[in-house]
């Protein structure tokens, strides 16, 4: 798609949904059948820019978040594309039904770009974080689902959304991400993770806002233990990339899968399904929020907390590395 | 145009081949939600047979009008009508609700041909039918988009979302309907939760609400004609107050033929009463008809 290669000296200006909305400004100007929808978080969601740009064709139907599942998929159903923003935690839990049924059911060509994801709006409460949405959207069949690590990679997705027919659900931070790519030309492919850093000891697989600290803490480690470890950007969440996966079983045999979501059914399932299948050993562990609530507090402060930060995550590197397993070369009697 | 006695008995004898399809297509599959698929099938007839824009061999036309069944599992009485129009072979309503059918009580858009939207889960409908209303508008498209909704239905918090937004933006190139049967699975509406006033509620959130008949052919007409020629900015609700079951005198007013099944003495009784009540239904057209 032609357009703006966003670069890093914005991204210090404006935050993630801000990027989000100027991305889909830019596909708004040049394919009229782009509408958006929101419920009544146009300023929150930033999916107000394109309301202010395209008036006649922004929707914001009120507090109704069923209401506007619904209307997107009669309107994509009618040919337009709708992109659809609210906070996560609604659009994957207040309107679910319709997000089944209306958009992933009937595979309409929605997207849906949900904010305020995992406990990026920690003071708010356990209201308005979205700890289970990746779990309820990669269940849906047709769903693609995206957790991009930061705003040069929301734009990709955002982009890549528009471009890739079917439903998507990306989830996009409240505020700030801490600055993981200068652009967006880094060679972003719908399904496949990026390598953030190379390693042969062991292997993080992290998405949205834990992209960042895993790098931090893999660097941390090459310097303090002298640690060889490998950061996998997982930013497509579903369809999983299983090779990447797959290559770090053989590679380096210890994952540690950190995202900022409940552990169970998100990131570190997904990952899980994978290890398992292969049938290879390999030690493993997932950081993210152990079947609870998160406190409330700020979004770096709650990361903390959860060990989903780079010090939780050299922690969880260093008990890793202590893990007992088959070392030997032959695979064929672990099968 | 005002409905011809002519019109108005061709109708009549087009809703009672649906019904007896319907009857058929309940029998075929063993069980159905036949006490509905009666309430509504003359609302389908007058709008499949008079009213709604579509091209049989070309289903998707982007210029068609749309229609979406709210109540999904009126299937039974859908999936006829659809059949009987041509957009899907005969057989499959044999086949309906059995393995691997394309026909399931719930009509699956991407499956049976001529079907607009998938439903089931219901208050959804409304929603989805404003959506393609304002594409129409956005398009600047023609198109009509019409929405049957079931009365228990309307429980639904989110059809009252969409009433909302309906009326907010102005949608009068929505045609919707309620069949206003008076029953839901578990007992008459107003004992389950009360809708009444049922028309005041679509007329507060700003409707232009016409109440009618709904097994009347010339009221509905009468009332969607009203609807087209709407030049307010309201869009229109016609409350069609139905009989479930109609036309099968064990099942009418019997909220317990929500669903069910029949036997074949059941089934041939349920035949000699729609005959019984085609012959009424034709005599009232051939004396109120002009």
């Amino acid at each position: 798609m032609a357009g703006l290669l966003f670069t890093a000296v914005e991204s210090t200006a404006l935050s993630t949904a801000e990027y989000y909305g100027k991305a889909l400004c830019e596909i708004g100007e040049e394919h009229p059948e782009v509408v958006a929808l929101t419920a009544d978080l146009g300023k929150s969601t930033k999916i107000g820019m394109f309301g202010e740009a395209f008036p006649d064709r922004f929707f914001n139907v009120g507090i109704a978040e069923q209401n506007m599942f619904g209307m997107a998929s009669g309107m994509a159903k009618a040919g337009l594309v709708p992109f659809l923003s609210t906070f996560s935690t609604f659009a994957s839990l207040r309107s679910a039904d319709q997000l089944h049924t209306d958009i992933c059911y009937q595979n309409v060509n929605a997207k849906i770009i949900a904010t305020h994801s995992g406990t990026s709006f920690g003071q708010a409460g356990s209201t308005h974080h979205a700890i289970v949405d990746m779990a309820v959207a990669r269940s849906l069949p047709n769903l693609t689902v995206i957790c991009p690590a930061d705003g040069m990679e929301t734009v990709n997705a955002v982009r890549a959304a528009y471009e890739t027919p079917g439903p998507f659900y990306i989830r996009i931070n409240r505020g700030f991400d801490r600055v993981v790519y200068p652009n967006t030309d880094y060679g972003f492919e719908l399904g496949k993770a990026v390598e953030m850093r190379k390693g042969t000891d062991l292997t993080i697989i992290a998405c949205g806002s834990c992209v960042f600290q895993a790098m931090t803490a893999a660097e941390f480690l090459e310097n303090t233990d002298g640690l060889k470890v490998r950061v996998l950007n997982m930013h497509t969440i579903k369809p999983i990339d299983r090779e990447a996966i797959e290559k770090a079983v053989m590679d380096t045999r210890r994952i540690i899968t950190v995202e900022d979501h409940t552990v169970m059914g998100g990131l570190g399932s997904a990952v899980a399904e994978v290890v398992v299948e292969l049938g290879k050993g390999c030690a493993f562990k997932k950081l993210g929020l152990q079947d609870e609530f998160a406190p409330i507090g700020h979004h770096e402060d709650i990361m903390s907390i959860l060990g989903i930060d780079s010090n939780g995550i050299i922690d969880a590197v260093r008990e890793v590395m202590k893990s007992d397993f088959e070392l030997d070369d032959n695979w064929e009697d672990e099968v | 145009m005002p409905l011809t006695k002519k019109e108005w008995l061709a109708l009549e004898k087009k809703a009672n081949e649906l019904r007896l399809l319907c009857l058929d297509t309940t029998y075929w599959a063993g069980s159905g939600h036949i006490g509905g698929g009666m309430s509504v099938m003359d609302m389908l007839t007058v709008l499949y047979h008079k009213y709604l824009n579509i091209k049989v061999d070309e289903p998707l036309w982007e210029d068609r009008d749309r229609f979406i069944m709210s109540k999904g599992h009126a299937g039974i009485a859908l999936a006829p009508v659809l059949v009987d129009k041509g957009f899907n072979e005969f057989d499959q309503l044999k086949t309906f609700n059995h393995t691997n059918s394309k026909m399931g009580m719930h009509l699956d858009a991407n499956k049976v041909v001529g079907v607009d939207a998938s439903t089931g889960s219901l208050g959804h409908g409304l929603a989805i039918a404003l959506g393609m209303a304002l594409a129409a508008k956005i398009q600047g498209q023609d198109y009509k988009t019409y929405c049957i909704m079931g009365d228990g239905e309307c429980d639904e918090g989110s059809i009252w979302e969409a009433a909302m937004s309906a009326a907010h933006y102005k949608a009068t190139n929505l045609i919707s309907f309620v069949d206003r049967n008076r029953c839901s699975i578990d007992g008459c509406t107003e004992d389950v939760m009360r809708l009444e006033p049922f028309v005041d509620k679509w007329t507060a959130f700003g409707f232009i609400v016409k109440e009618v008949d709904g097994q009347n052919i010339k009221e509905l007409c009468e009332a969607i004609d009203f609807a087209l020629e709407n030049k307010t900015e309201s869009p229109v609700m016609i409350m069609a107050n139905t009989i479930k079951g109609a036309g099968i005198d064990f099942m009418e007013n019997d909220y317990k033929w929500h669903y069910g099944s029949m036997d074949e003495e059941m089934y041939n009784k349920a035949k000699v009463s729609l005959d019984k009540y085609y012959q009424s239904r034709k005599a009232r057209a051939e004396k109120e008809g002009a």
